[in-house]
Protein backbone atom coordinates (compact mmCIF):
# COMPACT_ATOMS: atom_id res chain seq x y z
CA UNK A 1 0.00 0.00 0.00
CA UNK A 2 1.05 3.40 -1.06
CA UNK A 3 2.00 5.91 1.64
CA UNK A 4 2.16 8.85 -0.52
CA UNK A 5 -0.67 11.29 1.09
CA UNK A 6 -3.58 11.77 -1.10
CA UNK A 7 -4.11 15.55 -2.67
CA UNK A 8 -8.14 16.38 -2.93
CA UNK A 9 -9.08 17.91 -6.41
CA UNK A 10 -8.04 21.87 -4.78
CA UNK A 11 -4.59 20.73 -4.31
CA UNK A 12 -2.94 23.09 -6.59
CA UNK A 13 -5.72 25.74 -5.45
CA UNK A 14 -4.51 25.27 -2.05
CA UNK A 15 -1.04 25.46 -3.12
CA UNK A 16 -1.25 28.65 -5.06
CA UNK A 17 -2.93 29.97 -1.96
CA UNK A 18 -0.07 29.48 0.54
CA UNK A 19 -1.89 26.91 2.35
CA UNK A 20 0.25 25.57 5.64
CA UNK A 21 -0.98 21.94 4.79
CA UNK A 22 -0.53 18.93 7.25
CA UNK A 23 -1.40 15.00 6.72
CA UNK A 24 -4.90 14.42 8.04
CA UNK A 25 -6.12 10.51 7.82
CA UNK A 26 -3.59 9.85 5.20
CA UNK A 27 -4.73 13.13 3.04
CA UNK A 28 -2.54 16.11 2.29
CA UNK A 29 -5.22 18.64 3.38
CA UNK A 30 -4.82 22.96 4.06
CA UNK A 31 -4.37 22.83 7.94
CA UNK A 32 -4.51 26.90 7.61
CA UNK A 33 -3.98 29.75 4.86
CA UNK A 34 -2.82 32.13 6.78
CA UNK A 35 -4.00 33.40 10.80
CA UNK A 36 -6.17 30.35 11.83
CA UNK A 37 -7.91 32.76 14.09
CA UNK A 38 -8.99 34.81 11.85
CA UNK A 39 -10.13 32.10 9.77
CA UNK A 40 -12.57 31.04 12.93
CA UNK A 41 -13.62 34.75 13.48
CA UNK A 42 -14.91 34.56 9.75
CA UNK A 43 -16.60 31.73 10.22
CA UNK A 44 -18.41 32.82 13.66
CA UNK A 45 -18.99 36.47 12.31
CA UNK A 46 -19.32 36.08 8.24
CA UNK A 47 -17.87 33.30 6.53
CA UNK A 48 -15.67 30.79 5.19
CA UNK A 49 -14.69 27.96 2.57
CA UNK A 50 -13.64 24.54 3.71
CA UNK A 51 -12.23 21.84 1.28
CA UNK A 52 -13.50 18.53 2.73
CA UNK A 53 -13.37 16.61 -0.06
CA UNK A 54 -11.40 13.88 2.36
CA UNK A 55 -14.77 12.56 3.61
CA UNK A 56 -15.71 9.58 2.47
CA UNK A 57 -19.12 9.05 0.53
CA UNK A 58 -20.92 5.60 0.54
CA UNK A 59 -23.89 5.21 -1.50
CA UNK A 60 -26.99 2.81 -0.86
CA UNK A 61 -29.20 2.28 -3.07
CA UNK A 62 -31.92 -0.32 -3.48
CA UNK A 63 -35.69 -1.42 -2.67
CA UNK A 64 -34.69 -2.68 1.08
CA UNK A 65 -31.99 0.43 1.13
CA UNK A 66 -33.83 2.00 4.39
CA UNK A 67 -34.29 -1.20 6.50
CA UNK A 68 -30.98 -2.06 6.04
CA UNK A 69 -29.79 0.90 6.85
CA UNK A 70 -31.91 0.58 10.23
CA UNK A 71 -30.32 -2.59 10.80
CA UNK A 72 -26.42 -1.64 9.85
CA UNK A 73 -26.60 1.74 11.83
CA UNK A 74 -27.65 2.80 15.21
CA UNK A 75 -30.53 5.02 14.07
CA UNK A 76 -33.81 4.36 12.13
CA UNK A 77 -33.42 5.41 9.18
CA UNK A 78 -36.22 4.48 8.27
CA UNK A 79 -37.83 7.71 9.10
CA UNK A 80 -35.62 10.11 7.36
CA UNK A 81 -38.16 11.67 4.54
CA UNK A 82 -36.02 11.87 1.21
CA UNK A 83 -34.21 15.22 0.87
CA UNK A 84 -33.52 14.95 4.81
CA UNK A 85 -30.25 13.87 6.48
CA UNK A 86 -29.53 12.74 10.00
CA UNK A 87 -27.13 12.60 12.26
CA UNK A 88 -26.05 8.48 13.29
CA UNK A 89 -23.24 6.13 14.20
CA UNK A 90 -22.33 2.77 13.33
CA UNK A 91 -21.24 0.96 16.21
CA UNK A 92 -19.49 -2.79 16.16
CA UNK A 93 -21.52 -6.24 17.44
CA UNK A 94 -19.61 -5.27 21.13
CA UNK A 95 -22.02 -1.71 20.61
CA UNK A 96 -17.79 0.02 20.27
CA UNK A 97 -18.60 3.15 17.83
CA UNK A 98 -16.73 2.61 14.54
CA UNK A 99 -17.69 5.67 13.45
CA UNK A 100 -20.03 8.72 13.01
CA UNK A 101 -22.16 9.70 10.04
CA UNK A 102 -24.43 11.71 8.49
CA UNK A 103 -26.91 9.55 5.91
CA UNK A 104 -28.64 11.79 3.51
CA UNK A 105 -32.09 10.25 1.94
CA UNK A 106 -31.44 11.98 -1.42
CA UNK A 107 -34.31 9.65 -3.23
CA UNK A 108 -37.18 6.84 -2.25
CA UNK A 109 -34.13 4.13 -2.58
CA UNK A 110 -31.23 5.64 -2.15
CA UNK A 111 -29.18 7.06 0.63
CA UNK A 112 -25.72 8.62 1.00
CA UNK A 113 -23.35 8.22 4.08
CA UNK A 114 -20.80 10.16 4.61
CA UNK A 115 -18.37 8.84 7.09
CA UNK A 116 -14.72 10.48 8.29
CA UNK A 117 -11.94 10.00 6.23
CA UNK A 118 -9.93 8.31 8.80
CA UNK A 119 -12.86 5.67 9.06
CA UNK A 120 -14.31 5.70 5.79
CA UNK A 121 -12.70 2.05 4.65
CA UNK A 122 -13.84 0.71 8.12
CA UNK A 123 -17.70 2.02 7.41
CA UNK A 124 -17.47 0.66 3.39
CA UNK A 125 -16.09 -2.75 4.81
CA UNK A 126 -18.86 -3.37 8.11
CA UNK A 127 -21.99 -2.02 5.86
CA UNK A 128 -20.44 -3.85 2.63
CA UNK A 129 -20.36 -7.00 5.34
CA UNK A 130 -23.94 -6.10 6.77
CA UNK A 131 -26.01 -6.26 3.10
CA UNK A 132 -26.21 -9.22 2.80
CA UNK A 133 -29.34 -10.93 2.89
CA UNK A 134 -30.63 -7.63 2.15
CA UNK A 135 -32.38 -6.10 -1.54
CA UNK A 136 -29.17 -3.04 -1.30
CA UNK A 137 -26.35 -2.33 -3.04
CA UNK A 138 -23.69 -0.20 -1.12
CA UNK A 139 -20.92 1.47 -3.52
CA UNK A 140 -17.92 3.62 -2.47
CA UNK A 141 -18.80 6.65 -4.01
CA UNK A 142 -15.42 8.44 -2.47
CA UNK A 143 -13.80 9.44 -5.71
CA UNK A 144 -17.51 10.39 -6.75
CA UNK A 145 -17.48 13.45 -4.87
CA UNK A 146 -15.15 16.56 -3.84
CA UNK A 147 -16.80 18.25 -1.12
CA UNK A 148 -17.06 22.24 -0.45
CA UNK A 149 -18.24 23.78 2.93
CA UNK A 150 -19.49 27.55 3.09
CA UNK A 151 -20.34 28.11 6.95
CA UNK A 152 -21.05 30.99 8.47
CA UNK A 153 -23.77 33.24 8.84
CA UNK A 154 -23.05 35.16 5.69
CA UNK A 155 -22.93 31.96 3.85
CA UNK A 156 -26.80 31.85 2.69
CA UNK A 157 -26.31 35.25 1.26
CA UNK A 158 -22.46 33.86 -0.73
CA UNK A 159 -25.02 31.00 -2.09
CA UNK A 160 -27.60 32.84 -2.81
CA UNK A 161 -25.46 34.39 -5.41
CA UNK A 162 -24.73 31.29 -7.43
CA UNK A 163 -27.25 29.43 -7.22
CA UNK A 164 -31.24 29.76 -8.03
CA UNK A 165 -32.06 26.84 -5.43
CA UNK A 166 -34.40 27.28 -2.72
CA UNK A 167 -31.93 28.08 0.00
CA UNK A 168 -34.90 29.51 2.20
CA UNK A 169 -36.97 26.62 1.86
CA UNK A 170 -33.89 24.40 2.43
CA UNK A 171 -33.92 23.55 6.32
CA UNK A 172 -31.06 22.49 8.43
CA UNK A 173 -30.43 18.57 7.95
CA UNK A 174 -31.97 19.08 4.79
CA UNK A 175 -30.26 18.30 1.07
CA UNK A 176 -31.31 18.83 -2.46
CA UNK A 177 -29.86 18.51 -5.84
CA UNK A 178 -29.02 21.99 -7.62
CA UNK A 179 -26.91 23.17 -9.56
CA UNK A 180 -24.80 26.13 -7.74
CA UNK A 181 -22.07 28.17 -10.02
CA UNK A 182 -23.52 26.12 -13.49
CA UNK A 183 -22.20 22.72 -11.99
CA UNK A 184 -24.61 20.05 -10.83
CA UNK A 185 -24.46 19.72 -6.70
CA UNK A 186 -26.19 18.27 -3.95
CA UNK A 187 -26.79 21.00 -1.41
CA UNK A 188 -26.89 20.22 2.05
CA UNK A 189 -27.61 23.03 4.96
CA UNK A 190 -24.94 20.89 6.84
CA UNK A 191 -22.01 21.50 8.85
CA UNK A 192 -19.55 21.18 11.51
CA UNK A 193 -19.12 24.87 13.08
CA UNK A 194 -22.02 25.48 15.33
CA UNK A 195 -22.87 28.31 12.66
CA UNK A 196 -25.60 27.96 9.43
CA UNK A 197 -24.09 27.05 6.75
CA UNK A 198 -24.04 24.31 3.48
CA UNK A 199 -22.13 21.49 2.12
CA UNK A 200 -22.34 21.14 -1.53
CA UNK A 201 -21.01 17.98 -2.69
CA UNK A 202 -19.99 18.08 -6.13
CA UNK A 203 -17.53 15.96 -9.45
CA UNK A 204 -14.18 16.34 -8.66
CA UNK A 205 -13.43 17.99 -12.00
CA UNK A 206 -16.25 20.87 -10.85
CA UNK A 207 -14.42 21.63 -7.34
CA UNK A 208 -12.17 24.25 -8.72
CA UNK A 209 -14.42 25.64 -10.66
CA UNK A 210 -16.54 26.00 -7.42
CA UNK A 211 -14.11 27.37 -5.36
CA UNK A 212 -13.05 29.91 -7.54
CA UNK A 213 -17.15 31.30 -8.13
CA UNK A 214 -17.50 30.70 -4.19
CA UNK A 215 -14.25 33.08 -2.94
CA UNK A 216 -15.41 35.53 -5.74
CA UNK A 217 -19.05 35.43 -4.57
CA UNK A 218 -18.36 35.63 -0.70
CA UNK A 219 -15.48 38.22 -1.63
CA UNK A 220 -18.18 41.07 -0.68
CA UNK A 221 -19.62 38.69 2.32
CA UNK A 222 -16.29 38.79 3.93
CA UNK A 223 -15.71 35.27 2.79
CA UNK A 224 -12.54 33.94 3.56
CA UNK A 225 -10.75 29.91 2.59
CA UNK A 226 -10.68 28.54 6.20
CA UNK A 227 -8.24 24.89 6.78
CA UNK A 228 -8.65 22.02 9.02
CA UNK A 229 -7.19 23.62 12.32
CA UNK A 230 -10.49 26.24 13.10
CA UNK A 231 -12.90 23.50 11.52
CA UNK A 232 -11.22 22.02 15.39
CA UNK A 233 -11.47 24.91 16.87
CA UNK A 234 -15.00 25.71 15.71
CA UNK A 235 -16.58 22.17 16.54
CA UNK A 236 -15.20 22.45 19.45
CA UNK A 237 -16.46 25.48 21.19
CA UNK A 238 -19.89 23.77 19.10
CA UNK A 239 -19.20 20.79 21.60
CA UNK A 240 -19.44 18.56 18.48
CA UNK A 241 -17.42 15.36 19.12
CA UNK A 242 -14.09 14.33 16.42
CA UNK A 243 -13.75 10.67 16.34
CA UNK A 244 -10.55 9.06 17.51
CA UNK A 245 -11.04 12.08 20.28
CA UNK A 246 -14.66 12.39 22.06
CA UNK A 247 -15.56 9.03 20.31
CA UNK A 248 -13.95 5.84 19.80
CA UNK A 249 -14.16 2.12 19.13
CA UNK A 250 -13.91 1.38 23.33
CA UNK A 251 -16.84 3.72 23.93
CA UNK A 252 -20.39 2.96 23.17
CA UNK A 253 -22.77 5.73 22.32
CA UNK A 254 -24.19 5.52 25.98
CA UNK A 255 -20.59 6.11 27.60
CA UNK A 256 -19.91 8.69 25.55
CA UNK A 257 -23.03 10.76 26.57
CA UNK A 258 -24.62 10.38 22.93
CA UNK A 259 -27.35 7.45 23.64
CA UNK A 260 -30.15 9.58 22.27
CA UNK A 261 -28.54 8.64 18.65
CA UNK A 262 -29.56 5.00 19.67
CA UNK A 263 -32.70 4.50 18.30
CA UNK A 264 -34.28 0.74 20.53
CA UNK A 265 -37.77 1.24 19.03
CA UNK A 266 -36.97 1.26 15.89
CA UNK A 267 -38.33 -2.31 13.58
CA UNK A 268 -36.52 -5.11 13.19
CA UNK A 269 -33.12 -6.15 14.65
CA UNK A 270 -30.32 -3.17 14.29
CA UNK A 271 -25.86 -4.80 14.89
CA UNK A 272 -25.16 -3.74 18.54
CA UNK A 273 -28.57 -4.00 20.07
CA UNK A 274 -28.12 -6.29 22.50
CA UNK A 275 -24.54 -4.75 23.39
CA UNK A 276 -26.26 -1.22 23.34
CA UNK A 277 -29.26 -2.39 25.52
CA UNK A 278 -27.19 -3.66 28.19
CA UNK A 279 -24.68 -0.23 27.97
CA UNK A 280 -27.77 1.61 28.08
CA UNK A 281 -28.42 -0.29 31.29
CA UNK A 282 -25.10 0.04 32.82
CA UNK A 283 -25.48 3.58 32.23
CA UNK A 284 -28.77 3.89 34.07
CA UNK A 285 -27.00 2.35 37.37
CA UNK A 286 -23.41 3.01 37.55
CA UNK A 287 -23.25 6.34 34.85
CA UNK A 288 -19.85 6.44 33.21
CA UNK A 289 -17.37 9.03 32.70
CA UNK A 290 -19.06 11.86 31.50
CA UNK A 291 -18.35 14.25 28.28
CA UNK A 292 -17.95 18.16 30.16
CA UNK A 293 -17.07 21.29 29.38
CA UNK A 294 -13.72 22.79 30.76
CA UNK A 295 -13.29 26.45 30.78
CA UNK A 296 -9.45 27.60 31.98
CA UNK A 297 -8.99 30.05 34.33
CA UNK A 298 -5.38 30.44 33.43
CA UNK A 299 -3.76 30.95 29.75
CA UNK A 300 -2.20 27.49 29.80
CA UNK A 301 -3.71 24.99 26.85
CA UNK A 302 -4.76 21.49 27.76
CA UNK A 303 -4.61 19.00 24.93
CA UNK A 304 -5.97 15.56 24.17
CA UNK A 305 -4.46 12.67 26.98
CA UNK A 306 -3.79 15.37 29.29
CA UNK A 307 -5.10 14.24 33.29
CA UNK A 308 -8.25 15.71 34.88
CA UNK A 309 -7.15 16.07 38.42
CA UNK A 310 -9.11 17.13 41.92
CA UNK A 311 -8.65 17.44 45.28
CA UNK A 312 -5.97 18.45 47.22
CA UNK A 313 -4.24 15.22 46.36
CA UNK A 314 -4.61 15.83 42.67
CA UNK A 315 -6.10 12.31 42.39
CA UNK A 316 -6.89 11.88 38.81
CA UNK A 317 -10.99 12.06 37.80
CA UNK A 318 -10.70 12.31 33.72
CA UNK A 319 -9.17 12.84 30.64
CA UNK A 320 -8.73 15.85 28.52
CA UNK A 321 -10.25 14.26 24.83
CA UNK A 322 -10.11 18.30 22.54
CA UNK A 323 -8.73 21.36 23.86
CA UNK A 324 -7.58 24.60 22.56
CA UNK A 325 -7.26 28.08 23.13
CA UNK A 326 -10.94 29.28 21.95
CA UNK A 327 -10.93 32.39 20.13
CA UNK A 328 -14.36 33.01 20.48
CA UNK A 329 -14.07 32.88 24.72
CA UNK A 330 -10.70 34.06 24.46
CA UNK A 331 -9.59 31.79 26.50
CA UNK A 332 -8.09 27.68 26.56
CA UNK A 333 -11.08 25.08 26.57
CA UNK A 334 -11.54 21.82 26.25
CA UNK A 335 -14.36 18.54 25.95
CA UNK A 336 -12.94 16.04 28.60
CA UNK A 337 -14.47 12.82 30.20
CA UNK A 338 -14.86 13.43 34.06
CA UNK A 339 -16.36 11.14 36.97
CA UNK A 340 -19.51 11.46 37.33
CA UNK A 341 -19.04 13.21 40.61
CA UNK A 342 -17.19 16.20 39.19
CA UNK A 343 -18.98 16.43 36.09
CA UNK A 344 -21.51 18.84 37.66
CA UNK A 345 -21.59 22.89 35.69
CA UNK A 346 -19.81 24.71 38.74
CA UNK A 347 -18.10 21.87 40.55
CA UNK A 348 -14.88 23.28 42.59
CA UNK A 349 -11.64 22.44 42.50
CA UNK A 350 -10.95 20.84 39.42
CA UNK A 351 -7.53 20.91 37.36
CA UNK A 352 -5.82 19.92 34.30
CA UNK A 353 -2.52 18.13 35.23
CA UNK A 354 -0.30 20.53 32.21
CA UNK A 355 3.06 19.58 31.90
CA UNK A 356 3.12 18.40 35.56
CA UNK A 357 1.44 21.39 36.89
CA UNK A 358 -2.31 21.80 37.81
CA UNK A 359 -3.67 24.10 36.18
CA UNK A 360 -7.10 25.50 37.62
CA UNK A 361 -10.27 24.98 35.44
CA UNK A 362 -14.13 25.22 35.51
CA UNK A 363 -16.88 22.97 34.97
CA UNK A 364 -18.92 23.71 32.13
CA UNK A 365 -22.41 22.23 29.94
CA UNK A 366 -21.36 21.75 26.45
CA UNK A 367 -21.60 22.92 24.54
CA UNK A 368 -18.99 26.59 24.94
CA UNK A 369 -21.02 28.35 22.03
CA UNK A 370 -24.20 28.52 20.38
CA UNK A 371 -25.30 30.42 17.70
CA UNK A 372 -28.09 33.49 18.06
CA UNK A 373 -30.92 32.05 15.59
CA UNK B 1 10.54 35.91 4.16
CA UNK B 2 13.64 37.55 4.78
CA UNK B 3 15.63 36.89 7.83
CA UNK B 4 17.61 40.45 9.18
CA UNK B 5 21.44 40.71 8.78
CA UNK B 6 22.24 41.78 11.55
CA UNK B 7 20.96 39.03 13.42
CA UNK B 8 22.68 35.68 14.27
CA UNK B 9 20.42 32.45 14.68
CA UNK B 10 20.10 29.30 16.43
CA UNK B 11 18.99 25.91 14.74
CA UNK B 12 16.15 26.26 17.72
CA UNK B 13 15.17 28.88 15.11
CA UNK B 14 15.61 31.81 17.54
CA UNK B 15 17.10 35.07 16.84
CA UNK B 16 20.17 36.62 19.01
CA UNK B 17 20.69 40.28 18.53
CA UNK B 18 24.40 42.11 18.37
CA UNK B 19 25.36 42.78 22.14
CA UNK B 20 24.12 45.97 23.70
CA UNK B 21 26.99 46.95 26.53
CA UNK B 22 26.78 42.88 26.98
CA UNK B 23 23.38 42.51 26.16
CA UNK B 24 21.57 40.16 23.23
CA UNK B 25 17.77 40.59 22.68
CA UNK B 26 16.49 37.35 21.70
CA UNK B 27 13.53 36.08 20.07
CA UNK B 28 12.14 33.44 17.32
CA UNK B 29 12.60 33.18 13.57
CA UNK B 30 9.32 34.34 11.16
CA UNK B 31 10.26 31.10 9.63
CA UNK B 32 9.27 29.58 13.72
CA UNK B 33 6.20 31.75 14.18
CA UNK B 34 5.14 30.59 10.83
CA UNK B 35 5.39 26.68 12.15
CA UNK B 36 3.78 27.37 15.07
CA UNK B 37 0.95 29.06 14.14
CA UNK B 38 -1.18 31.94 16.06
CA UNK B 39 1.03 32.32 19.05
CA UNK B 40 -1.32 32.13 22.22
CA UNK B 41 0.54 31.67 25.25
CA UNK B 42 3.93 32.53 26.15
CA UNK B 43 6.01 31.75 29.48
CA UNK B 44 9.08 33.49 28.95
CA UNK B 45 12.04 33.25 31.85
CA UNK B 46 12.25 35.68 34.64
CA UNK B 47 14.80 38.57 35.14
CA UNK B 48 17.45 37.08 37.38
CA UNK B 49 17.17 33.69 35.89
CA UNK B 50 20.29 32.11 34.55
CA UNK B 51 19.50 30.45 30.97
CA UNK B 52 21.87 28.17 29.59
CA UNK B 53 22.42 27.47 25.82
CA UNK B 54 20.49 24.68 24.11
CA UNK B 55 18.16 24.00 26.92
CA UNK B 56 14.74 24.86 27.54
CA UNK B 57 13.53 27.71 29.40
CA UNK B 58 10.08 28.83 28.78
CA UNK B 59 7.15 27.76 26.04
CA UNK B 60 5.24 29.26 23.36
CA UNK B 61 2.07 27.66 23.36
CA UNK B 62 -0.30 27.33 19.28
CA UNK B 63 -3.65 26.51 19.11
CA UNK B 64 -1.85 23.14 17.48
CA UNK B 65 0.52 22.83 20.02
CA UNK B 66 3.32 24.03 22.46
CA UNK B 67 6.57 24.34 21.83
CA UNK B 68 9.42 24.42 24.27
CA UNK B 69 12.05 27.81 23.85
CA UNK B 70 15.19 27.31 24.06
CA UNK B 71 17.92 29.92 24.81
CA UNK B 72 20.55 30.16 21.91
CA UNK B 73 23.09 31.76 24.91
CA UNK B 74 23.78 31.26 28.34
CA UNK B 75 24.33 34.30 30.84
CA UNK B 76 21.33 36.06 32.83
CA UNK B 77 17.77 37.76 32.10
CA UNK B 78 18.00 40.71 32.00
CA UNK B 79 14.27 41.37 30.89
CA UNK B 80 11.06 39.54 29.50
CA UNK B 81 8.65 41.24 26.86
CA UNK B 82 5.47 41.50 29.39
CA UNK B 83 4.23 43.31 25.71
CA UNK B 84 4.52 39.78 24.18
CA UNK B 85 2.72 38.14 27.87
CA UNK B 86 0.22 40.44 26.99
CA UNK B 87 -0.87 40.03 23.40
CA UNK B 88 1.55 36.49 22.25
CA UNK B 89 -0.07 37.38 18.47
CA UNK B 90 3.34 39.88 18.50
CA UNK B 91 5.09 36.66 18.49
CA UNK B 92 3.41 36.23 14.60
CA UNK B 93 3.00 39.50 13.51
CA UNK B 94 6.26 41.33 14.35
CA UNK B 95 8.82 38.35 15.24
CA UNK B 96 12.31 40.20 14.63
CA UNK B 97 11.21 43.70 16.07
CA UNK B 98 7.93 43.98 18.86
CA UNK B 99 7.54 40.14 19.37
CA UNK B 100 11.35 39.73 20.76
CA UNK B 101 10.86 37.95 23.78
CA UNK B 102 13.42 38.05 26.45
CA UNK B 103 17.45 39.88 26.86
CA UNK B 104 20.08 38.11 28.78
CA UNK B 105 23.87 39.65 29.92
CA UNK B 106 25.52 36.77 27.87
CA UNK B 107 28.47 34.62 29.68
CA UNK B 108 28.98 32.30 27.17
CA UNK B 109 27.32 31.64 23.15
CA UNK B 110 28.17 28.43 21.52
CA UNK B 111 30.16 28.46 18.25
CA UNK B 112 27.68 27.32 16.21
CA UNK B 113 25.51 30.41 15.77
CA UNK B 114 24.68 30.81 12.22
CA UNK B 115 24.54 34.17 10.23
CA UNK B 116 21.45 35.19 8.30
CA UNK B 117 22.31 33.90 5.18
CA UNK B 118 23.29 30.23 6.69
CA UNK B 119 20.02 30.18 8.92
CA UNK B 120 18.02 31.12 5.44
CA UNK B 121 19.93 27.99 3.81
CA UNK B 122 19.59 26.06 7.03
CA UNK B 123 15.62 26.48 7.20
CA UNK B 124 14.83 26.73 3.64
CA UNK B 125 13.29 29.93 3.91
Amino acid sequence: MSTAPRLTPLDATHRSLGATMTDFAGWDMPLRYASERDEHNAVRTRAGLFDLSHMGEIAVTGPQAAAFLSYALVGNIATVGTGRARYTMIVAEDGGILDDLIVYRLGENTYMVVANAGNAQVVLDALTERVGGFDAEVRDDRDAYALLAVQGPESSAVLKAVTDADLDGLKYYAGLPGTVAGVPALIARTGYTGEDGFELFVAPEHAEGLWKALTEAGAPHGLVPCGLSCRDTLRLEAGMPLYGHELTSALTPFDAGFGRVVKFEKEGDFVGREALRAAADRAGTTPPRKLVGLVARGRRVPRAGFPVVAGAGGQVVGEVTSGAPSPTLGKPIAMAYVDPAYAEPGTEGVAVDIRGTHEPYEVVALPFYKREK
Amino acid sequence: MSNPQQLRYSKEHEWLSALDDGVATIGITEYAANALGDVVYAQLPEVGDTVTAGETCGELESTKSVSDLYSPVTGEVTAANQDVVDDPSLVNTAPFEGGWLFKVRVAQEPDDLLSADAYTEFSGN
